[in-house]
């Protein structure tokens, strides 16, 4: 057995294999350490991949040739585009995921991985002198070294499950918690703090009267999540949606003081948008019904997650509150739901590359970050496994930006602002999001990819084509244009000013798209689907874009002004005393992090910036 | 967010104490500096020179003020970047004027310490400067603490705070449909940010209009007299002024100039305008002086009209509510009908009097919590997205992610006075008030 990596990355859940496998696609010598080779790509909650805000992540990661969006788009049994009827900016796809297939699919991908090797093990510990991490320790005694290593530990530090009045130590169902390793981070001074999330029991799909359900299909043209996938591997199949119901309330509110979330037994803060069953009887008692998707969890399987009772009541009150829904009333519990109270690191010791202020070398990904969803996860391994790498190999760092990526706001956020609730992506979170579109992902980021060398020939091939296809046609639409008269006699209405629409400036109109321009410009007939969407879309928000492009130029110049790690923020007697702890704790990266810190002034920041300016001159930490 | 997207925009602000003094300076920095020179005094003077110009707004060619103007290049300023100073007489009318003007012409108020900033990061401070900066700007904040309750007492804080509330609630309601529209909602949603929206729009559209006659509260209203040649208009001012301020005589065309007689009203400072008498002259010196008392008087809070006859009309200068129509030398006509006025014996001007107090007493009635250019400016501009907002909600194909987008920027906007609105309260307004999550 090797003992030495470039790279070494703790845990095989989707942070770690997005870690691994970026960490190796950037040339480092990489190894992901697991406990059981057969966890690796498991899902721990709901089956499904995507959503809003988070189908923008996996399309980012894809675009950064990543391994979620392929993989998903094997094992997606069920394809849906979110908001559909809405914007292109807002739209999200989402897929019922096999969880077998998505396993499967995992596993393969990471074993057929360059550069990277697999191994099982338990870490318990890890190796650091003078500041610096230097390896970690397995269970049986074995002393591993790398340059950088990458934990990803999810809800495994300290993990207890409740369920009732029971407590049981574990990481998820069946697996042990990891204590020594957060005893470990508690001795080197990171801030720990605790979170709680809740899964729904899970129910077998044949005691479910599936006739008597309505049905809720996957879309006729299915979107894949890949910019290299072109249609779904797996048979497709259907969802249902049922309801609770005022009997099902009444049982819920009788149980309340069993609930581990309700009796007490919890400290921690749960999120608000994944509420479980019990605090949606609680705080929208006037609602007599909540909805429920039932959601299968594969092609070959009877299990079946009911998306929307995540409870962490005793087992009999799971069972009879079940059986009290319509279409559940014969239906058996396979596994029974429960809340997980877990450590993370609070974010804030963060720095952009996902690297801890605490401990050189050493990054942290995923769910121990505050962080919730797999999307969440595999966004914050491709940082933190791509800067590992890079640093193992003595290599300038990568920042994912908040104006060019949902990454970029994620990572953001979270060093920023640190975390109250497991945090979730949400489209509002991005001030540039009618510009961070799912749909022009790759044209974001593929670039970026290939500079870093990260991106494969093939999709580098595919990319540079798709480029050439929208140059062309928006040179065309550039090019062509009517007076206000001409485009009336194609029934076209506009204006009578007497100037000249381009092809590009009718297309923001909403009643014109590219296949009534082919009628009267033949050069647009053979313009193929992928190029129209683009173009389309663009134009939606043409009269936004602008602006935010603007914006985004003088943020980034912001954010290009580095501010030195050894900046003494406690002897700024210009600042309040508030701000300087806040800038003491957070410790932004640069001027533009600085900005966006809760109660922040220009004043403040052009103190700062001057005191910056004593030790290098603007230019200078600009770069 | 604080500068982020601001950055390339050119901002001014007055760089001396606000308050009477004998001279005041605005500062401007940025690259349209030129421009706007150009605009106000029709060139760029010579570089780091001081010149002595005449200041004229842009559009109306009125005259604002005469002022010392001062240029400096690109990279030979304060801040680094083009640059100009305008030195103009104090007082606060012509720094209203002279801000007004160039918030017209798109430049932006600095924000505290946003000059410093500029050069700091165009690398334009010395060691000495950078040193003594952390004391100056704790002096800063102070003074703005204090600055900042004495003049406003805490009612823009909690008027702009209920806008903060129902914008945050707009915005979440529009999030809501965007992030959660798998979910359960509850119909109307849309409709219900409609409302707000509309009532928002209201109370916006009042403050803005509430600002001018805040300011003219501070600087006093205008009151114009209006009338042919030699129709008493000297006189009537010389009587209210108790002194000869204008020079009267029979001969028609003898104001060539407007003056003004300032007096004070039941506590209200009001500001009486004689005007040149209007007529067809062909004395281009009286020409002038017409021209400009025609703008004048469009401009001025209320008109006073003296008629020499029934039905008589001034057609360039619109007669508006509250504008009062007086027969003239009322001391010389015996009929009763309409109400007269004589500047020679003092008939009939109480009455006038007690009519202008009780316009005046009525507009201010209607004064809002937003008393000054740039809180007037912040709410323009956020007014401008509410209005977007409210039509793209009207579509039939409404786009939720458009309002969205408007109704950020009209919150951007009220920033300077709202302070920042967070995405996590807007997320937190959903999660209170909708029943999401699976």
């Amino acid at each position: 057995m090797k003992h030495h990596y470039d790279v070494i990355v703790v845990g095989g859940g989707h942070a770690g294999c997005e870690a691994a496998a970026a960490s190796a696609r950037a040339g480092a010598e990489t190894a992901l350490i697991t406990l059981k080779f057969d966890g690796i790509g498991q899902m721990s909650c709901n089956p499904a991949i995507g959503g809003l805000g988070k189908g923008h992540l996996v399309r980012e990661i894809d675009a950064m040739d990543g391994v979620m969006g392929q993989v998903a788009d094997m094992a997606g049994i069920q394809f849906r585009m979110l908001n559909r009827r809405k914007g292109p900016a807002v739209q999200g796809p989402r897929a019922q995921m096999d969880r077998a297939l998505y396993r499967q699919a995992m596993q393969n991908t990471i074993s057929q991985t360059a550069n990277l090797a697999t191994l099982e093990g338990e870490v318990v510990d890890i190796n650091y002198a003078n500041g610096k991490l230097e390896g970690v320790i397995l269970a049986d005694g074995t002393v591993l070294t790398a340059k950088a290593v990458v934990l990803t530990t999810g809800t495994f530090l300290r993990g207890v499950i409740r369920l009732g009045q029971k407590a049981t130590p574990a990481g998820r169902v069946g697996d042990p918690s990891a204590i020594r390793l957060a005893e470990r981070l508690d001795d080197l001074g990171f801030p720990l703090g605790r979170l709680k999330t809740g899964t729904p029991p899970r129910l077998d799909s044949r005691t479910i009267n599936w006739e008597i359900l309505e049905e809720q299909p996957g879309d006729d043209k299915p979107e894949m999540f890949s910019f290299l996938s072109s249609k779904p591997h797996a048979r497709q199949i259907s969802c249902a949606i049922t309801h609770t119901n005022a009997g099902t309330h009444d049982i819920i509110r009788r149980d309340l003081d069993k609930s581990a979330i309700y009796g007490g037994y919890f400290e921690s803060t749960g999120p608000r948008y994944c509420p479980s069953i019990e605090d949606k009887v609680v705080r929208f008692a006037e609602r007599e019904s909540h909805q429920i998707f039932l959601e299968p969890e594969g092609l070959t399987t009877d299990l079946v997650y009911p998306n929307g009772i995540s409870t962490s009541l005793p087992e009999e009150t799971q069972e009879e509150f079940v059986k009290s829904i319509r279409g559940l009333e014969q239906a058996r519990i396979t596994q029974f739901g429960y809340a997980i109270e877990y450590d993370y690191v609070d974010p804030k010791s963060l720095r952009y590359t996902l690297e801890t202020r605490n401990l050189e070398n050493l990054f942290l990904a995923g769910q121990i970050n505050g962080t919730t969803g797999y999307e969440e996860a595999a966004g914050q391994g491709l940082v933190a496994g791509l800067n590992a790498a890079r640093k193992a190999l003595g290599k300038e760092n990568v920042q994912f930006l908040r104006s060019e990526s949902y990454i970029g706001v994620m990572i953001d956020d979270l060093i920023t602002r640190g975390v109250t609730e497991p945090y979730r992506m949400f489209t509002s979170r991005a001030e540039f999001r009618l510009s961070l579109r799912a749909d022009n992902a790759d044209q974001r980021l593929t670039p970026k990819g290939i500079e870093l060398g990260v991106v494969s020939a093939e999709r580098k091939k595919r990319f540079g084509e798709k480029l050439q296809a929208l140059e062309y046609y928006r040179d065309v639409l550039t090019k062509k244009s009517l007076s206000p008269t001409e485009a009336m006699d194609h029934g076209i209405v506009i204006s009578k000013d007497g100037i000249r629409r381009t092809g590009l400036d009718l297309l923001t109109y909403p009643e014109v798209n590219l296949s009534k321009l082919a009628e009267f410009w033949p050069e647009l007939k053979e313009i193929d689907q992928q190029t129209t969407i683009l173009l389309e879309n663009d134009s939606v928000y043409s009269r936004y874009l602008e602006r935010q492009n603007q914006e985004a130029k003088s943020l980034n110049e912001d954010e290009r002004c580095r501010i030195p790690d050894e900046i003494d923020y406690m002897s700024m007697k210009g600042l309040s005393g508030e701000l300087r702890s806040k800038l003491d704790s957070i410790r932004p990266e640069t001027l533009g992090q600085a900005g966006r810190i809760e109660g922040m002034t220009p004043s403040a920041l052009a103190y700062i910036l001057s005191t910056v300016n004593r030790k290098t001159s603007y230019s200078q930490a600009r770069q | 967010m604080i500068f982020s997207g601001l950055s390339k925009e050119t901002i001014f602000a007055s760089a001396t104490a606000k308050g009477k003094s004998a001279v005041a300076i605005i500062r401007i920095s940025g690259a349209k500096t030129a421009t706007v020179l150009i605009d106000l005094i029709g060139s760029v003077p010579q570089e780091r020179v001081l010149s002595l110009r005449r200041l004229k707004h842009p559009q109306s060619g009125e005259f604002l003020d005469q002022a010392m103007v001062v240029f400096f290049p690109n990279g030979q300023s304060y801040t680094g970047e083009e640059a100009a100073e305008l030195h103009i007489h104090g007082g606060r009318a012509t720094l209203n004027a002279v801000a007004n003007c160039l918030l017209e012409e798109g430049l932006r108020m600095a924000e505290p310490g946003e000059f410093t900033l500029r050069a700091l990061q165009n690398g334009k401070m010395d060691l000495a400067q950078v040193e003594g900066l952390g004391d100056l700007i704790a002096a800063e904040t102070e003074a703005q603490r204090k600055q900042a309750h004495l003049a406003h007492d805490g009612t823009v804080t909690k008027a702009s705070s209920g806008w903060k509330k129902d914008l945050t609630h707009c915005l979440a309601l529009l999030e809501t449909e965007i992030e959660f529209s798998e979910e359960n909602l509850p119909p109307n949603v849309k409709n219900q940010a409609r409302n707000v929206i509309l009532q928002l729009q209201e109370t916006l559209k009042g403050e803005v209009g509430g600002v001018d006659i805040a300011e003219r509260l501070r600087e006093g209203f205008e009151v114009a007299i209006i009338g042919q040649p030699n129709s008493g208009k000297s006189t009537l001012l010389n009587y209210l002024a108790g002194r000869e301020a204008a020079i009267t005589s029979n001969y028609a065309g003898t104001t060539r100039d407007v003056l003004e007689v300032y007096m004070e009203l039941e506590g209200l400072p009001v500001c009486f305008l004689d005007t040149a008498g209007i007529r067809d002259s062909s004395d281009p010196i009286e020409k002038i002086g017409i021209e400009r008392t025609k703008t004048r008087a469009r401009d001025a809070d209320i008109r006073i009209f003296l008629l020499e006859e029934k039905g008589q009309f001034f057609p360039e200068i619109e007669c508006r509510e509250g504008d009062l129509e007086l027969r003239a030398k009322a001391d010389l006509i015996k009929e009763t009908q309409s109400r007269g006025i004589s500047g020679l014996t003092g008939q009939g001007v109480d009455l006038m009097l007690q009519d202008i107090s009780r316009v005046l007493e009525n507009r201010i009635a209607k004064v809002g919590v937003a008393t000054n250019a740039r809180h007037r400016q912040a709410i323009s501009q956020s007014l401008e997205h509410l209005v977007k907002a409210y039509s793209e909600l009207g579509r039939e194909n409404c786009r939720d992610e458009i309002v969205a987008e408007d109704l950020r920027q009209a919150i951007r906007a009220l920033e300077t006075i709202t302070g920042t609105i967070d995405i996590e309260q807007v997320l937190g307004e959903i999660f209170a008030n909708f029943c999401i999550g699976k």
